[in-house]
Parts: C-alpha cells; structure tokens; sequence
C-alpha cells in the first residue's frame, strides 16, 4: 500500500526523475526525501495544519517534471522591474536559474551570491547540513510537511546568499521567480539558503510572477539564519500567474538581537500557501511582520505563521490583513509559542479581515501558548465589512459609492506598508494593492 | 432654494419628525434649537442622505428637484453639505487626498473640469491637520474646524451643521463662527441646528426656529433664540405642538 500514490498529483510527483548531481550525499538524501513523501502522501483532510486548504481538486491534477528548455525560454524582463531596485539580481524561471536576465557583476564587498546549482557545483561541502535535511529552521511533520518533501527531493536549483560579518550592503537584492506558460503544466522546485553573519546588514526583495497563463505546482523552501546583529529587511511580492498553485515554506531562526523586518503582498496564484516558522533563538532577538493577502475570483491564500520566542527579552510583531473577494478564500494562521525560559519577552498579533463579497470567506485563528514569565502577549483576530459610518462620511462629500469603497479597502491594505522603509518601492506596492481592488 | 413640506421620518421603526415644514432661501441662515430628541439631527441626517432614515411622508425640494431620491454624493454634488455632528475618523486616508478626491467627484459630477494637484494647493489653507489621516486623533475642537474647512473647500449652496457647536471650548466656537461668517453669501444658505443660543451670539441668523416632538412650533427672528435662552424650551409652542 502506497499512499502517496494514491492521487495523479502524488503519482506524478513520484514519476518525476530524480535531479542527479554527482554528489553522493546529495543524491542519496534526494532519494531518502522522495521515500519519506512516497510513504506519507499529501495530507489528507484530517491534518489540522491543512484543514481550510483542500488538496482533493488540486490532487486529480498532474504535473510534469521540470521545463527543458527553461535556460532559452523567452521572459520579458519588464515584468520584474522594481522601482529602486539597481542592485545584484537573481532570476530563475520555472526553477531554473538564468543568467542572461540576472545580474551578478561587481557585487559589493561581503555578498556572496549564487544559484545553488552553481554553488553545488562549486563547493558542496558546506551546503551538506542544510540539504541534507528537509529544511533547516523549525520542525518538518511527515503528515503535513509533503511539499517541503518533495522540494528537498526535487529542487535542484535555487539561491545561495550569505552576507560577511559586519557587511552592510546598500542596494538590495531582488531575488526574481517567474513561473513561464510551458508546453505541459509543470511542476518545479526551488531551494533558497539566505544567511547574514554577525553585524551584517541586508534588504531583500523576493518576487514571484507570471509570464503567460498555464496551471503550474511550485514548490519554495527557504531558510534564513540571522546571526548576532543582523539585520534583514524583507519585502516578498507574490503576484504569480493567476492558474499557479504556489507552495512556500520559510524558516527563520534568529540569533541573539538579530532584527528581521518582513513585508509580505500575497495578490497572485489560484492555490497558495505559505508556511512561515520562525524561531527567535538568541536572547534580544526581534522579528516584525506585515502581511496582506487579497484573494478574488476563486483564489485560495493561506498564510500559517509560526513563531518560537526561545530566548529571554524577544520581541515579536506580526500585522496581517486580509481583503476576500468574489468567490475567494482567505486562511491565517497565527500561532506564538513563549517557550519555558524566553522570559520578558513581547509578542502582539493581530489578524484584520475585511469581507467585500458574500460569497467570499476568511478563516483566521490566532493561537497563543505562554510557558515563561513576564510576558507581555496580546493577539485578536476579525472578520468583517467596510464601516458604514465612514461610507456615508465620504459620500456626503461627493465621492461616488464604488470610489468611497476603494478608498476605505485601499487604505485598510495599505496600513502593512506603512513601516516599509524603502519609499519608491513603498509607493509601487500600493499601487499593486489598489490595482488588485474591484473597480 | 430649500423647501420642505409636512415631513415625517421614521428611525428604527419609531417616528421622529412628524410633518416638518420649513423654506430656506438663498442667503439666509436659519437656526433650528429645540430640546434634545426633538429630531433636530434626523432632521440633517434626513437632508443628507443617511441609511436608515425613512421618510413616510411629505416632501423636500431643493432647487425644485426632489432631494429625497438622490444618492448622498448626488446630494453633495449638486451643493448640499452637512457638517457631522460626530466626524468619522478614517484612518489611512490622508485629509488632502481625501478633499481633493471630494472636490473633483463633485466637480465630474457636475460636468466640470477636474482640478490639477497645483490649483487645489492654491486654495488650500497651510494646516498641519491636512497631513494627517481625516480625523484621526483629532480633538473634538480639531474635527469641527475641520468640517468648516472641508465646507469652505467644497463651496457648498445649503449648509447644514448638525449641532457643530456642541463640545467646543469658546475659543474653538468663535473659529468656527468665523469660519461660517466668512462664508456668508448671497448666494448661500445655511442651516444651524443647534441646542444653545451660544453660537448664535457668534453667527446672527435671519431665522430661528424651535423644533420639537418633530415639528417646527414656533418661528421668529433672533430675539426668540434669546427668549429661548431665558425661559427655556417648556411652555414654547405648546399649542403647535399638541
């Protein structure tokens, strides 16, 4: 009895040729991931992890493997122009990494930045704890973790970032996924390892588009370790092609007083989720969230947070929103566990929901578990309307109902941006937000 | 300009005005002062369009068309203005942003030209309230100057305060006195709803009226306001009223 082959999707999954590297290790933990997904399956309805994400329409589709000709596929690099982004570049396209659309000359002092194809090929060796495991942050279930099983199998491509100690490097760096229409759907992988050493500093902007209309499975599993001191700013747009189903998962784990900033629009993709595990692992560390997911049409966007304070005098912020319309779903899960001994430590979550059509729905369940002293938690969560009050405050003055609504659901999105530091691409993303409302 | 006839209103299924006459003409300005509950703020919440308000009778014409079936924006484009008696704070909407937006739908509304960025800036009095969310963490005093000034923004024909008065210290009333003062024309009208005589000191009206259990029952000039302030409401119009 095979479990996982018990649907086209894991079938196909498991058809798909394992990606061969020459590296015994590497090749040898491929195989191992593949087995464990092989034995586990997808998770099934009970898994409460994927309880308001159904897999059954997603699981009678099949995928193949991998885009041969991925390296040449044309891909209109206007479609992942940012406004302030001069800096390095990494693209890959359907999981393979291009380096006629990247850009990697004369990086600053202190970046290392590599595909990870390059990087294996270059050196393994140091890549062999991360890989060899499923994923290097937080905890992997086999009931619930499928797809971080099978991109461990299957990524053979994917970013390799490490910044020096002390390095604070100024332009950021745009990490670009583009998901291009193919001859078949298909089904690709990406690996990223991000790490900042001591005292260094880095902006990162992560990008996920479309170019042409075909259903896709994408698989993303990223770690980020930040080590004494570091500081990370993250910006991640999400405005994959509209029949993309997009699994993500990332892993942070923070050292003592590393600060990590994290900015996150979930607009495209039909089926999408992302799991974030975060650990704050050193004592002083801080973490702060903000987030957006705006489903329509018959989207599906599921964003499960989960953050480990682990150390005395953390401190964590997590502010989402979520904006549902047409047919579309939205999930937020927000879990902060103060575990024994993270003493003094701060944690706020807050989930804010806005409902524009009736046959739209948010599920959202904050979770709190507190086993350490001197605490300070606070978490609430809420679905509901526009205000009626100030509907009528705007239309009193001339402004049509349809534009008074866009005005009030643009403004409610556009209060996660409010801390992004960086101006010009603060603006752009609130233009993404409002284009993204009905009209 | 405004002519209001025999209105009654029902809010939550209770009847709150209950045959309301009342004609306003251009240039002047009228106070309606009455006990509370009288209805004075169904009255401006009638006027201008608010959800929830029935009307079961009666009729309002406003430049000879029938205010009553238009949108509130409709209302507002075509120069009827009411400045809150509770303003709604808005977060994330900046006030310019939030004005000129009102400005120009009022303006397409009305088939002229939308303004430029640089024209508006002309009028706009330097305010370091204008850069900041409507109404957020604005004091009482602060969400009233506002109305006046989104009111002298917008340039409206019929002005209706809904109680603007109520909860400002004197300094802030004689403001947004002036601020009404100024506006004064003979092209304009306004409608002062009001429970003190107070502002009156500040803004003469031409007419003062006293509404109660839903209707006007009394009607005079100034000296009424001031005869209200002395005796009070109880006994006024007791026979209009009955």
């Amino acid at each position: 009895m095979n479990p996982a082959a018990s649907s086209p999707l894991a079938a196909s999954l498991l058809a798909a040729p394992l990606p061969v590297s020459g590296i015994a290790w590497l090749d040898e933990a491929r195989r191992e991931h593949r087995a464990a997904f092989a034995a586990g399956g997808l998770p099934g309805a009970r898994v409460e992890a994927w309880k308001y994400t159904a897999l059954r329409g997603l699981a009678q589709r099949r995928f193949s493997a991998g885009d041969g000709v991925a390296a040449t596929r044309a891909v209109d690099a206007a479609a992942f122009a940012l406004p302030g982004m001069e800096g390095p570049r990494l693209v890959f396209v359907n999981g393979v990494f291009r380096a006629d659309l990247s850009s990697l000359v004369a990086l600053p002092d202190g970046l290392s930045l590599q595909p990870l194809s390059q990087a294996l090929r270059n050196d393994a060796e140091p890549l062999r704890f991360a890989l060899s495991r499923p994923a290097l942050v937080g905890q992997v279930h086999a009931a619930s973790d499928a797809f971080v099983q099978v991109n461990a199998a299957n990524a053979a491509d994917g970013v390799v970032l490490k910044v020096a100690a002390h390095a604070q490097i100024a332009a950021p760096v745009q990490l670009v996924f583009v998901g291009a229409a193919a001859d078949a759907e298909l089904a690709w992988h990406a690996r990223n390892l991000v790490e900042l050493a001591e005292g260094a500093s880095l902006t990162l902007v992560e990008h996920h588009l479309g170019h042409g209309e075909q259903a896709q499975l994408a698989t993303l599993v990223g770690d980020v370790v930040l080590h004494e001191g570091a500081q990370l700013h993250q910006v991640v747009l999400q405005n994959a092609a509209a029949d993309t189903n997009l699994v993500r998962r990332s892993g942070l784990r923070l050292h003592a007083r590393a600060q990590m900033q994290l900015h996150v629009l979930e607009l495209g993709g039909a089926l999408v989720r992302h799991d974030l595990q975060a650990e704050l692992a050193g004592d002083g560390a801080q973490l702060h969230t903000r987030g957006v997911f705006m489903p329509h049409g018959r989207q599906h966007i599921d964003t499960q947070l989960a953050i480990r304070h682990q150390a005395l005098d953390t401190a964590s912020t997590s502010h989402w929103r979520g904006v549902a319309n047409d047919r579309a779903r939205g999930v937020f899960r927000g879990a902060i566990v103060v575990a024994p001994g993270a003493d003094g430590s701060d944690a706020n979550l807050s989930n804010k929901n806005l409902l524009l059509s009736p046959n739209a729905e948010i599920d959202t369940k904050p979770e709190l578990e507190i086993y350490a002293d001197e605490v300070q938690a606070a978490h609430g969560a809420t679905v509901g309307q526009l205000d009626e009050r100030s509907l009528f405050y705007l239309r009193s003055r001339g402004i049509p109902l349809a534009e008074a609504r866009a005005l009030l659901t643009a403004a409610f999105c556009r209060a996660v941006l409010d801390d992004l530091p960086n101006a010009a691409l603060r603006e752009h993303l609130s233009g993404l937000l409002i284009a993204q409302l009905p009209a | 300009m405004l002519k209001i006839e025999n209105l009654h209103a029902r809010v939550a299924g209770r009847e709150i005005l209950k045959g309301l006459s009342l004609e306003v003409n251009a240039g002047e300005v009228h106070a309606i002062m009455g006990p509370n509950g009288a209805g004075k703020s169904t009255l401006g919440n009638v006027l201008s369009g608010r959800d929830g308000y029935e009307v079961t009778a009666g009729t309002v014409s406003y430049n000879g068309v029938d205010l009553l079936t238009m949108a509130p924006e409709a209302r507002a484009a075509a120069g009827v203005f009411l400045a809150f008696q509770y303003p709604v704070e808005i977060p994330g909407v900046n006030n310019t942003y939030f004005l000129r937006a009102a400005l120009n739908a009022q303006r397409k509304a009305r088939g002229e030209k939308e303004l430029v960025r640089e024209k508006l800036k002309v009028m706009q009095i330097s305010d370091e309230l204008l850069h900041r969310a409507v109404n957020e963490g604005f004091s009482g005093g602060e969400k009233k100057r506002n109305e006046i000034f989104q009111m002298a923004v917008l340039e409206p024909q019929l002005a209706i305060l809904d109680e603007t008065d109520s909860g400002l210290d004197i300094d802030a009333l004689k403001q947004v006195a002036q601020g009404v003062n100024t506006l004064r024309s003979p092209e304009r009208a306004f409608l002062m709803i009001t429970h003190y005589q107070r502002l009156l000191d500040y803004v003469v009206p031409d007419f003062v009226h006293v509404l109660a259990n839903g209707r006007i029952v009394e009607s005079g000039d100034k000296s009424l306001a001031l005869k209200l302030e002395e005796h009070g409401y109880a006994g006024l119009g007791a026979g209009a009223a009955a």
